[in-house]
């Protein structure tokens, strides 16, 4: 695997979970502008994620290393499942982002609509705690996957 | 509460990440994987202490419940990974 690209993933969910956290937390002193910007501004880093990970997935696919390709079936029995592992546990995070950018948007357009203010937060806080799960998430599956040998 | 520490955090989960990453390049072997997931806990350690909000939360049980978790994941991991050094 690309340990840089992964690396660069790496970086973009922490500073999302940065700026989520970031918007939270300038709702409730009440700053609605600078919060819909930081919100803003994650759902572009997830969007991101995704784009870096269709990038390092293409050129895996590229190469014939996809689930029960011939190219992968002639490697050894650990490799097979290695990439069989890879693509279910970074497909299913990947589902978890998309979801995630979904929710956020639909937080972003309600706080546009100043149905989330200074005084409901709820929603927002509580998308921010989904974004920062799959975050966790993210935390674990990069070791596991890009940095053991 | 101040942003400020949400900055802090998030310069300690960068230079975390540098860690693991340098680490991993050295080619340590088994202990790398130990250091590695180490590290992984601590950083989601502090999302979830800070960003969380898990720190300034009331109430032992509940507390306890997020870690008790990810003892039970990191036990699930620790033992796919003696499958390998056993085999």
């Amino acid at each position: 695997l690309n340990r840089a690209l992964g690396t660069l993933n790496t970086l973009i969910l922490i500073t999302s979970s940065l700026t989520i956290a970031l918007s939270i937390f300038f709702i409730q002193k009440g700053n609605r502008q600078l919060s819909a910007g930081l919100l803003f501004f994650t759902i572009f880093l997830g969007v991101l994620f995704l784009g870096v990970k269709y990038i390092e997935w293409t050129a895996k696919i590229s190469h014939g290393l996809y689930p029960n390709s011939p190219h992968l079936l002639g490697r050894p029995k650990g490799e097979i499942l290695f990439f069989g592992l890879y693509y279910s546990m970074t497909g299913l995070h990947g589902l978890h982002v998309l979801v995630g950018i979904s929710i956020l948007s639909v937080i972003l357009v309600l706080m546009i609509k100043k149905k989330i203010n200074k005084n409901h937060t709820i929603s927002l806080e509580n998308a921010g705690l989904y974004w920062h799960l799959v975050d966790i998430i993210w935390i674990f599956l990069f070791p596991l996957f890009y940095l053991i040998t | 509460m101040n942003y400020k520490t949400y900055v802090w955090v998030w310069l300690g989960l960068l230079i975390l990440t540098g860690i693991t990453v340098s680490l991993a390049g050295m080619n340590l072997g088994r202990l790398s994987i130990a250091m590695v997931l180490t590290i992984a806990a601590i950083k989601s350690g502090l999302v979830l202490s800070y960003f969380m909000h898990l720190r300034y939360e009331t109430g032992l049980l509940f507390k306890l419940m997020i870690p008790i978790v990810l003892a039970a994941l990191t036990v699930f991991i620790g033992l796919t990974f003696t499958d390998i050094a056993f085999r």
